[in-house]
């Protein structure tokens, strides 16, 4: 079953003088939906991001928060918009209740409903003991947090966050990953990042977008493959054969020497080669100590769309070819 | 209107939270005491006598009040639109249901209400004259219609000014510059022709100050200042909603 689209971008442009940020950019966000935004620097994150929230306007193309056209009723849609850039737009001469009561107030909340919500909102963010602290005294993390507070204290329906977990400790950036999750439940967050594990254990579609355009936009399963039937392992072995004998096994497309012991070993499409490597390893003591599945294909993906094809690949075709310059020599 | 209350609340809140504000407000009482006191010595000397205490002191501290308020307001008004967009909780604002007018009108009423404060504690000092002498209190009223008018035109031009920039240096440099000029435009026109002397008088700052300072209640003074606030307020605006469009 479809649920409801929060979040409505058509073909957003936007430039900067000469320099294009965005181009182009169409994209829906569900109801419920973590939708993880990836690039590297300056691929127009952050500008699709506050395009989205209204703080940029964008040249061409329309965004719609929960049916309010952003330029046409932008008092409606930035009702439904809570958004954390990547600097957390905080008042440091403030204590941590004096500004979520004002980001609360600005979301037009009054008298009962505001300090239940900020007390909520301090409650999910872990600020229930720094509400009389002043900002500039907070650590970076807590800082932070006040940041999340303020994006969710109004509860809106679309929830931007622009690298919500930097700065934070481990434990914290777990904190923070089970808060999303909780609010996906009936919000839809759109999040950036640069660690890929946090799509990857967070986000149920991911967007990849490369000088200014997207350059993918698939759901996390799709994107991580049948993990019954893996595209790729990765094996490590103590007495390392040439990789020509691991290529040689049916069903092996191509080894990748990721370093001195440890391979990943692509398969054919369709054919799972895990049990003829692990007979012959033992056959012919190869010393395998590692055998683990191939969770990297999100980072290889994001390789390949924003760098061009990945050149430590080697493939069974340019491996022979590499043998016989090395015979001719 | 909700919203506008809101900003101005906050920015009030905001100035008293920074020794800044407590330090303008000090350091302004202290001057204008010290010439206040200055006034009533001269108005004591015999050769002064003849003159009302009111022209000679009241009109006297609210003069040098205009001067200080020329050399204090930048400093003021230099962190409204600056500290926003250095902090980046502009984008607070901007991703908030809240226009770009209700914005500015909201950092205006804020600083204006800053003003009001201190024209207050300026005029206790000449109220306590109250106590031993009669004033010309319809004097005194136009010369505080005057004071507020000037003070918010100068809150409207930094206001401005700080929408330029995201320095506040710069932008108090900027505005003390630009306060400057027009207080003494006057100065430009003595040498030509009598339209141009009367053209540069009027888009003096000080000339209409003067007028009100006397006791002369002209209704065109009153709506000089009303459009300069007006213009800058305005071109503040223009100035954020190019920024979200183009810059």
């Amino acid at each position: 079953m479809e649920s409801e689209i929060l979040i409505e971008a058509s073909e957003l442009s936007r430039s900067y003088g000469q320099q294009r940020a965005v181009e182009n950019v169409s994209f829906n966000v569900h109801r419920g939906e973590i939708l993880g935004f990836l690039g590297p620097n300056g691929a127009g994150k952050s500008t699709t991001m506050q395009i989205i929230s209204g703080i940029v306007a964008a040249n061409h193309g329309s965004v719609s928060i929960a049916g309010h056209d952003i330029n046409d009723t932008p008092k409606k849609a930035k009702q439904h918009i809570g958004f954390l850039p990547e600097q957390p737009p905080l008042y440091l001469d403030l204590t941590v209740d004096e500004y979520l009561h004002f980001a609360a107030k600005l979301r037009g909340l009054r008298g009962s409903e505001l300090s239940e919500a900020v007390t909520i909102s301090k409650q999910r963010c872990g600020l229930e003991q720094s509400g009389s602290r002043l900002i500039n005294n907070l650590s970076k993390g807590y800082k932070q947090r006040v940041g999340i507070a303020q994006a969710i204290v109004h509860s809106p329906s679309v929830i931007i966050l622009d690298e919500p977990t930097s700065g934070l400790d481990p434990i914290q950036i777990r904190e923070i990953r089970d808060l999303m999750r909780e609010l996906s439940e009936d919000h839809s967050v759109i999040l950036s990042t640069h660690i890929l594990s946090e799509v990857q254990s967070l986000c149920s579609r991911v967007l990849i977008i490369n000088q200014g355009n997207i350059v993918l936009d698939q759901s996390i399963q799709n994107l991580q493959g049948d993990q019954n039937n893996p595209d790729s392992i990765i094996i490590g072995l103590h007495n390392p054969p040439l990789p020509e004998e691991l290529l040689g096994l049916d069903g092996v497309m191509s080894v990748e020497n990721i370093s001195e012991n440890t391979f990943r070993v692509n398969f054919e499409e369709g054919i799972d080669a895990t049990q003829s490597i692990i007979k012959k390893a033992v056959k012919q003591d190869w010393g395998l100590y590692k055998l683990n599945p191939d969770d990297n294909s999100l980072e290889l993906t994001f390789m390949r769309l924003t760098q061009g094809d990945d050149p430590s690949q080697m493939t069974a075709a340019n491996l022979e070819q590499d043998n016989e310059d090395t015979h001719n020599e | 209107m909700n919203n506008i209350l809101l900003i101005a609340g906050n920015e009030l809140r905001r100035l008293f939270k920074s020794p800044l504000a407590w330090i303008i407000l000090a350091v302004v009482q202290f001057l204008i005491a010290m010439f206040f006191y200055l006034l009533i010595q001269q108005y004591a000397q015999p050769a002064n006598a003849g003159q009302g205490i009111t022209a000679v002191v009241v009109s006297g501290m609210y003069q040098i009040a205009g001067v200080i308020m020329l050399l204090v307001s930048p400093l003021l008004t230099m962190r409204l639109l600056t500290e926003e967009r250095r902090s980046g909780t502009i984008k607070l604002l901007f991703s908030s249901p809240l226009s770009i007018t209700e914005l500015i009108l909201g950092k205006y009423l804020g600083i204006t209400a800053f003003y009001g404060l201190m024209l207050v504690m300026i005029s206790l000092m000449p109220a306590a004259l109250l106590f031993g002498t009669p004033l010309d209190l319809g004097q005194i009223t136009a010369a505080l219609i005057g004071l507020i008018l000037l003070m918010s035109s100068f809150a409207a031009i930094g206001l401005f000014i700080s929408s330029l920039t995201s320095q506040p240096g710069i932008a108090a440099i900027s505005t003390f510059g630009v306060l400057f000029i027009l207080w003494i435009i006057n100065a430009a026109g003595t040498n030509s022709s009598e339209g141009t002397a009367a053209v540069f008088a009027y888009l003096s700052l000080l000339t209409h100050y003067n007028n009100l300072l006397n006791g002369v209640f002209n209704s065109a003074d009153v709506v000089f200042y009303c459009l300069v606030s007006l213009l800058f307020i305005v071109l503040s605006i223009w100035r954020l909603d190019a920024e979200r469009s183009f810059g």
